[in-house]
């Protein structure tokens, strides 16, 4: 039983955990693919800067001797949202929108996207040079343990709350997205939108108020997923930077431009990475005493070794895009 | 525009003169031939990017195939991996690759005995699986050998030249994989696809321990010229001095290949092979349905470009004198890259060659000008009573992160096509604008007759 506890802690968990964070940002890739037509490459950095900016709050608030049964940096991340979501549009107005103004091509915006990472990198070591921080220096991080009361194991399932938090939020989120792009006019233009811009603009939706709230939304929710993943594991400048790649991996297999085929594909990315490092020797030793002797299991049955855990995100990206290009909810083709 | 190369090189001569003059020699010398390499690289850049329109975002994959095999090729012999068992399990785990590919040819041909669809499909998934599992039980045991009994495989001990030329060919199968794979992608797929792959090969490169010595970083690397400690023992010069001859002399063999390069890479793009490359990438469609082969000319010219990178790889791991595969980071080996050939000129070689070493050079004097820069600052702070500013190094060196992507930004907005953009040459009978041809050749790429 402790095998199969050990089993929902590294794959179950920790898989729900990673999708989750996946997922939280290629919505944002996605919503950006769908609406203006290119890859926002610096959308990693947009979600270092948003859990920069709940830490600087978070410091803010605990400064002032503000404490409460939840961690501060969860507390304010409304207002961290709004903060990342306006500078999200800042971003776009100084460095993408005249591009685009003079019809730039997307590859164009791609690169100026990563121009972009690059300055918000540069900026953030330069005001937080280089260390690692933690959301927890002032406050405790409670950890949940469940004790499982049926066959005899021993080990209880471990979970933080921060984990829990980010799980939550995340089904939240989607449920308000669901409703905001299928009940609100605006969610519908968005729709309209990214499935024909062309035909958008001439039914008379006002396609800059829908690029705007592209970035707002986008910009929230890479506030989110950055001060989730922050909370989780610590605060570094490169935080988000090294899974910018699996966050397209999730977009792409998804389907770019589909905001249910980026939630699905972060969960599937996600847990196709904790599945393929976890090893599976650990479940099959109860069989051991089944087997005789002369067989004995390897002490490592993981598919690839943990050491690999990101290129397996890319490997999953590459077969998509070999087998099925518009990933399995059919994106976008162009 | 011939006006502005040569405002623009002279200036870029005077820049080196006056960082001789504030550096000294050995540091100018040490910024010439690196930069030399990366012009290189990102000639083969522009070869992909300006010529045929691929959009490679994986240099540094190629960058550090190109330093594997140069250490792979010219690093002394490993005696102890040599006089082990070793050789032998390597060879099995060759073998069972052999075989796992077998099964996969098999499985892909299946369609032949009337195995189709769905079956077909289970099948290659079937047969990949069953290649992997059986390459993984003879390399795991291989590798756990020769890393706990001779560390790593060990060099050849072979000429250094040897080693950039294999560099450049083992460049060139693995782009040539890669084209197969991925060139039919669209633009931005193809960029987010060789992005992962990059990262693939470091994750590769960094643990496959048996092969690249990983994190241990492998040194001293020989050198294809004298090095400085062969002028000090027999000539007897100074140590500074030493320095400035032997880079001079490792200078001199990369600008030779430079110019040898450019000279084939220019011929290239003025000759046939040059229009029809230059068809496909403004619109690969009518070149199409001109009856040329578009993804057949992708992948020889992504292979022509990635040999290029695998040589200046080659190059910078050389001159290192250490393979430190933890040292590769998409900033310095990607993205500057093309740093390099947006601001120089898609497709003008005279403006990527100015642009890579410009570019590099700016790079790294960016590091000692932003540390005076902040020293200025701290000590003005310090006289406002606020402090001092902590961490001026490391700091510092990010502020050149934050100028590359100022620069990026910058050049798409106001210079995209950068500072020595290309020359459209209208050929044809219109005698405005540009040089005129004296008439339609057979294979002028797209405005050639279908055969």
């Amino acid at each position: 039983m402790n095998e199969f506890i050990f089993f929902v802690d590294k794959v179950l968990i920790a898989g729900a955990v990673l999708g989750s964070i996946y997922a939280l940002s290629a919505i944002g890739v996605t919503l950006i693919f769908g609406i203006l037509r290119f890859a926002h490459f610096a959308h990693g950095d947009m979600m270092t800067m948003g859990a920069f900016v709940a830490f600087i709050l978070a410091s803010l608030a605990s400064a002032a001797g503000l404490h409460a049964g939840l961690p501060m940096g969860f507390l304010l991340l409304p207002f961290a949202m709004a903060i990342t979501a306006g500078l999200a549009l800042l971003i776009d107005k100084s460095f993408y929108a005249p591009l685009r103004a003079r019809g730039a091509k997307p590859v164009t915006l791609l690169i100026a996207s990563i121009g972009v990472t690059l300055m918000i990198q540069g900026l953030i070591r330069l005001f937080a040079g280089v260390q690692s921080r933690s959301f927890f220096e002032t406050e405790p991080k409670t950890v949940y343990r469940i004790a499982v009361p049926f066959g005899g194991a021993t080990r209880p399932i471990v979970i933080t709350e921060p984990e829990v938090l980010m799980i939550l939020a995340t089904i939240v989120i989607v449920i308000a997205l669901h409703l905001f792009l299928t009940r609100s006019r605006l969610g519908k233009a968005m729709r309209a939108m990214a499935d024909n811009a062309d035909l958008a603009r001439v039914s008379g939706i006002n396609t800059q108020l829908v690029v705007r709230v592209t970035w707002l939304i986008a910009g929230a929710l890479a506030c989110m997923g950055g001060t989730m993943l922050a909370l989780d594991v610590s605060l570094k400048p490169d935080l988000a930077f090294n899974i910018v790649l699996p966050i397209f991996a999730a977009a792409i297999v998804g389907g770019l431009g589909q905001a249910y085929g980026a939630i699905a594909g972060g969960y599937l990315v996600g847990f196709a990475e904790t599945l393929a490092v976890f090893n599976w020797s650990v479940l099959l030793q109860p069989l051991q005493r089944v087997l005789p002797a002369s067989i004995q299991l390897p002490a490592d049955l993981s598919i690839v070794p943990t050491e690999y855990k990101l290129t397996v995100a890319f490997v999953i990206l590459i077969i998509v895009l070999l087998v099925r290009p518009t990933g399995i909810f059919k994106g976008a083709s162009t | 525009m011939m006006r502005r190369t040569i405002v623009l090189y002279a200036g870029l001569v005077l820049l080196f003169v006056v960082v001789e003059l504030a550096l000294g020699a050995a540091f100018t010398t040490r910024l010439c031939v690196e930069a030399m390499a990366y012009a290189l690289i990102a000639l083969g850049l522009n070869v992909q990017w300006g010529y045929g329109g691929l959009f490679n975002f994986g240099v540094m994959g190629f960058l550090m195939i190109g330093g594997m095999a140069v250490t792979s090729v010219s690093a002394p012999l490993n005696i102890k991996f040599w006089n082990s068992d070793g050789p032998v399990l390597l060879l099995e785990a060759l073998g069972a690759a052999a075989v796992g590919a077998l099964i996969i040819i098999a499985a892909h041909r299946a369609g032949r005995i009337g195995i189709k669809g769905r079956w077909r499909t289970a099948l290659k998934v079937v047969a990949w699986a069953l290649a992997y599992v059986i390459y993984r039980s003879r390399i795991d045991p291989a590798a756990t050998y020769i890393e706990s009994h001779a560390g790593w495989m060990g060099g050849l001990g072979l000429p250094v030249l040897l080693g950039w030329a294999v560099g450049g060919l083992v460049s060139a199968a693995v782009a040539y994989v890669i084209g197969k794979i991925c060139l039919g992608l669209r633009t931005d797929y193809l960029a987010i696809a060789t992005i992962g792959i990059a990262e693939i090969i470091r994750a590769l490169v960094k643990n496959m321990d048996w092969l690249t010595r990983g994190t241990l970083t492998v040194s001293p690397i020989p050198w294809p010229v004298p090095t400085p400690q062969f002028y000090q023992d027999a000539a007897g010069v100074g140590a500074t001095t030493s320095f400035v001859y032997a880079r001079l002399g490792y200078f001199a063999v990369a600008a030779v290949v430079v110019l040898v390069v450019l000279v084939m890479i220019e011929i290239a793009y003025r000759g046939p092979w040059g229009r029809m490359m230059r068809a496909i990438r403004d619109n690969h469609i009518a070149a199409e349905s001109m009856g040329k082969d578009v993804k057949a000319r992708q992948i020889e010219i992504f292979v022509f470009g990635s040999v290029l990178m695998g040589i200046g790889g080659a190059m910078l791991t050389s001159f290192a004198q250490i393979f430190d595969p933890a040292g590769y980071q998409p900033i310095n080996h990607t993205f500057i890259v093309w740093v390099m050939v947006i601001v120089g000129g898609a497709g003008n070689n005279l403006g990527v060659l100015f642009g890579g070493m410009f570019i590099y050079t700016v790079w790294v004097l960016s590091e000692p000008l932003s540390q005076a820069l902040f020293r200025a600052m701290s000590h003005w702070s310090l006289q406002f009573g606020w402090g001092a500013i902590p961490d001026i190094e490391s700091r510092s060196l990010q502020m050149r992160v934050f100028v590359l992507g100022l620069v990026i930004t910058l050049a798409l907005r106001y210079a995209p096509k950068g500072l020595i953009p290309e020359v459209m040459r209208k050929h044809g009978p219109s005698r405005r604008g540009g040089s005129v041809m004296k008439g339609p050749t057979p294979e002028a790429g797209a405005a050639a007759p279908p055969k």
